[in-house]
């Protein structure tokens, strides 16, 4: 029987600049990079956790040219799904990463009934949301 | 050819993020396309031809997916949630709610309970399409016409 998700992925239009935003920026681990001919096997991790996210870039090998302008369209209109986080302080982790240069934010940190969620998007338009489960302590809110 | 194709879209999508942001204040149409770097009447354009309905159908969607969540999940009146959501005014508010869902604003409340899908899933999945067919559509931002979008 199937025992775990191994690994999932995104759709990016540069793995270098995918690597920088989420390793550097949203906080993940790099996972594997290993070139396989002219293919570039580039994941990577929530710290902890074994899930590989594949950062996969339309084009050759995997797609002929007039596929991959299909989906690099796609990917910038923020049609090609995303992901989906849970995260320890989801106010601090917003703090972070405005201190870390992220400006495209769909949503601020905001409080639900199942706990305190945000939006934001990677550089190519993919949606991330993260979560923060259970009731979250902050501020007066106006 | 593609590279700008894909630069534009991503500027669009930044508009439009930051008209889902301020979904209840009047539409700033300068402001957004400001966003985008593009002129009104260019933005507007671009905007349909990207994501098939022009800023101010997407963001009438927006607000009345909005009204709905507030229907569902709040005890609010329905004069209250028209002016939350950011119309002016109550006929304008149930007549675009009945021309979008198919039903007055207080039936939908009365045949619907809360939703457990997470806010992020409602917001990006509920939004209505357009229940009236072609004939009973009428707009008043001057995007009617034969090739229409929902």
């Amino acid at each position: 029987m199937i025992t775990k998700l191994n690994v999932t992925s995104i759709m990016v239009l540069d793995k270098d600049e995918a690597l920088d935003f989420y390793v550097n920026k949203l906080g993940l681990e790099k996972g594997q990079d290993v070139k396989q001919g002219s293919y570039r096997w580039l994941t990577v991790r929530v710290p902890g956790d074994a899930t590989e996210i594949s950062l996969e870039e339309p084009g050759s090998p995997i797609h002929d040219e007039a596929t991959a302008a299909q989906i690099r369209e796609l990917i910038t209109k923020g049609a090609l799904g995303g992901l989906v986080f849970k995260a320890d302080d989801i106010r601090g982790l917003y703090e972070t990463l405005k201190s870390r240069g992220v400006t495209d934010f769909t949503q601020e940190p905001t409080d639900h009934f199942y706990g305190t969620d945000m939006g934001i998007r990677d550089p190519f338009g993919n949606a991330i949301r993260i979560l923060q489960q259970g009731k979250v302590a902050n501020k007066a809110r106006a | 050819m593609s590279r700008e194709v894909e630069e534009m879209n991503r500027r669009l999508l930044r508009a439009r993020d930051a008209m889902d942001r301020a979904y209840a204040e009047p539409l700033n149409v300068p402001a957004v396309a400001a966003v985008a770097h593009l002129s009104e009447a260019h933005f507007i354009r671009c905007f349909r031809a990207a994501f098939g309905e022009t800023p101010h159908r997407y963001l009438q969607r927006r607000r009345v997916e909005r009204s709905m969540f507030l229907l569902r999940e709040t005890e609010r009146s329905v004069t209250d949630i028209c002016f939350d959501v950011g119309f002016t005014s109550r006929g304008t508010f149930s007549r675009m709610f009945r021309e979008i869902v198919g039903e007055a604003p207080s039936d939908y409340r009365e045949g619907h309970g809360p939703m457990v899908a997470p806010n992020c899933f409602q917001l990006w999945a509920m939004r209505p399409r357009m229940a009236a067919g072609p004939a009973t559509q009428s707009s008043s931002f001057g995007d009617d016409g034969a090739a229409a979008a929902p």
